[in-house]
C-alpha cells in the first residue's frame, strides 16, 4: 500500500500562498512561491524564509553519550564545546554515507542530531541498532520540532526587528536555547549568512506568520537545492549515498581519523584516505545551453563513460552552466577535458572547482 | 480561423496548409517556469508522431518535446537560441519547430481546444 504523504506545520500557509508544491522525501513541500529566481536572489541579496520542517530530530542523553555519537559520527564531538553544531556523517561498515548531519553538543551527555527527511526512518533504525552497546537514550523528536531556516545577508537584522530575538552574540555554527525552550543556530544551506529555528509546531506558524507579515520572502524547496548547489554544498541522494564515502565527496575534513576509539566504518576510510579514492566529486563547467542533469553520463574525449552528473543547473549567481560529477578519480584534475551527455548531444565539459559560489558566513 | 491541436504532453501543432507549428501550451509554459534553454532538432530532420524530438529547459526542470504529427522539419525558430523566455512571453506565437505534415489523419488523434482545456483542468 502507497504511504500517505505527509506535510509538515506550514502546510495550510503554502496553500494560502498558492506554493507549486510538490512530494518531497514524502512531504508535501513548497518547490516555489514568487518564483525560483526571485527566491533565490532574496537569501543571496537580503532575506529569505524556507520551511524546513522535514527535517529530523534525534536526541541522545545519557552518561556515554560523548562516546556513543563519536562511534557512529565521523566529527570528534569529545573536542565540541556547549553549545556548537558539528557538520558530519554517518558511515557504514564500508564507509559509505548512511546520512550527513548536524550535531547540536548542549553538553556531554546530551546532543540533538539533525538529519535528512529522506532518511529519518533509516536513520533512527541505524542510530538505535549501534546504541545497545552504550548507556545512553534515543529520543525521535521529529514530531516536537518544526523548523525554519531564515538565510541571507540581512538574517540577523531581520530577527531582531520582527521576532525581537538577538542573534549578534551567535558566531557561525553556535547555537542557544530561547526562553521558551526553542534552539536558535546560525547555521544553514545556503551559502549565506543565516539561522535556523527548532520550535514546537504551533511557535513556528506563529514565527511563519510574523516574518511573512513583515515582508519577509518566503523561499522553495526549488532555490534551496540552487544556493546549497552554488555553494558546493552536497545533498543526500544527489552527492552522497550508502555507496559514496565522504573521501570520494571531498568531505575528508569532517572526518577524524584519529580519534582513539575510531567511528563506524573508520578503517576503510583511513586505507582510502591513504591510497586515495578511486571516485571524485567535481565541478563541471559545461559549454552550451544545455543543463547536465543528475543521472546524465559524463565522457572522456573518447566518448567512454567515466561518472555521472550529481547536481546541474543553469546558474543563477555564477551566471555560468555547472555541474557537480562524481567521476574516476583519474579524471578529477582542475582543468581537464570531459563532456557530457544531454539527451542526444553531447557537450564539453571543463573541471573546475566544486564550490562556484563563495559563501558569506559569518565567522 | 487558425486550426490548432494538442496531445496530453502539451505540445501544440498550428496548422498552415501543409506545414504544422509545433511549440508547447501556456499551461506547460506556466508550469515550467522561466525557459532558460530549448534542444531543437535541425533542419532535415524527420520527426514522427508521439515521439521525443527535443526537450524545454527551465531552471528547475527539463521537460521533453513530443510532435504531435509526423514529418520533416523545415525550420526551426532560431529566435529562441538567443531569447529562450519567448515561449514564456506568448507560447502559442514562440513555436519551436516548423513541420512539413506526412499525414493529416493524425491530426484527429489530436485535441481541440475545448478537448484540451477540459483534459488542464483534470489534470491541474
Amino acid at each position: 500500500m502507497e504511504n500517505e504523504i505527509k506535510t509538515t506545520c506550514l502546510h495550510d500557509r503554502h496553500k494560502t500562498l498558492d506554493a507549486l508544491m510538490a512530494p518531497f522525501a514524502g512531504y508535501d513541500m513548497p518547490i516555489e512561491y514568487a518564483g525560483l529566481d526571485i527566491e533565490h536572489c532574496a537569501v543571496r541579496n537580503s532575506v529569505g524564509l524556507f520551511d524546513v520542517s522535514h527535517m529530523g530530530e534525534v536526541e541522545v542523553t545519557g552518561p556515554e553519550a560523548t562516546q556513543y555519537v563519536n562511534h557512529i559520527f565521523t566529527g570528534d564531538v569529545s573536542k565540541m564545546h556547549n553549545g556548537q553544531c558539528l557538520y558530519g556523517m554517518m558511515t557504514n561498515e564500508q564507509g559509505g554515507v548512511v546520512d550527513d548531519l548536524l550535531v547540536y553538543r548542549y553538553n556531554s551527555d546530551k546532543y540533538l542530531l539533525v538529519i535528512n527527511a529522506a532518511n529519518i526512518d533509516k536513520d533512527i533504525k541505524w542510530i538505535a541498532t549501534h546504541a545497545l552497546d552504550y548507556d545512553v537514550k534515543i529520543a525521535d523528536r521529529c514530531v516536537d520540532y518544526g523548523q525554519l531556516a531564515l538565510q541571507g545577508p540581512d538574517a540577523e537584522k531581520t530577527l531582531k526587528a520582527v521576532l525581537g530575538i538577538d542573534g549578534s552574540s551567535l558566531s557561525f555554527y553556535t547555537f542557544k536555547n530561547l526562553p521558551d525552550g526553542e534552539i536558535i543556530s546560525r547555521t544553514g544551506y545556503t551559502g549565506e549568512d543565516g539561522f535556523e529555528i527548532y520550535a514546537a509546531p504551533g511557535r513556528i506558524v506563529d514565527m511563519w506568520d510574523a516574518l511573512v507579515a513583515a515582508g519577509v520572502q518566503p523561499c522553495g524547496l526549488g532555490c534551496r537545492d540552487t544556493l546549497r548547489f552554488e555553494a558546493g554544498l552536497p545533498l543526500y541522494g544527489d552527492e552522497l549515498a550508502d555507496n559514496i564515502t565522504p573521501i570520494e565527496a571531498g568531505l575528508g575534513m569532517f572526518v577524524k581519523l584519529d580519534k582513539p576509539e575510531g567511528f563506524i566504518g573508520s578503517d576503510v576510510l583511513a586505507k582510502e584516505k591513504i591510497e586515495g579514492p578511486k571516485r571524485k566529486l567535481i565541478g563541471l563547467e559545461i559549454e552550451g545551453g544545455a543543463t547536465a542533469r543528475h543521472g546524465f553520463e559524463v565522457l572522456d574525449l573518447e566518448g567512454a563513460v567515466v561518472g555521472h552528473i550529481t547536481t546541474g543547473y543553469n546558474s543563477i549567481s555564477v551566471g555560468k552552466n555547472i555541474a557537480m560529477a562524481l567521476v574516476d578519480a583519474r579524471y578529477g584534475t582542475i582543468g581537464s577535458r570531459l563532456q557530457v551527455k544531454i539527451r542526444r548531444k553531447t557537450a564539453p565539459a571543463t573541471v573546475v572547482k566544486k564550490r562556484f559560489y563563495t559563501p558569506n558566513y559569518k565567522k | 480561423m487558425e486550426k490548432i491541436y494538442y496531445l496530453p504532453t502539451h505540445e501544440y501543432v498550428k496548422i498552415d496548409g501543409e506545414f504544422g507549428y509545433v511549440g508547447i501550451s501556456e499551461y506547460a509554459a506556466k508550469q515550467l517556469g522561466a525557459v532558460t534553454y530549448v534542444d531543437m532538432p535541425e533542419e532535415g530532420d524527420e520527426l514522427t508522431a508521439n515521439e521525443e524530438f527535443g526537450a524545454v529547459e527551465s531552471r528547475k526542470a527539463a521537460s521533453d518535446l513530443y510532435s504531435p504529427v509526423s514529418g520533416e522539419v523545415v525550420e526551426i525558430n532560431e529566435e529562441l537560441v538567443d531569447n529562450p523566455k519567448l515561449i514564456n512571453n506568448n507560447p502559442l506565437e514562440a513555436w519551436i519547430v516548423k513541420v512539413k505534415i506526412n499525414d493529416f489523419a493524425e491530426v484527429d488523434n489530436l485535441m481541440d481546444p475545448a478537448a484540451y482545456a477540459e483534459f488542464c483542468e483534470k489534470e491541474h
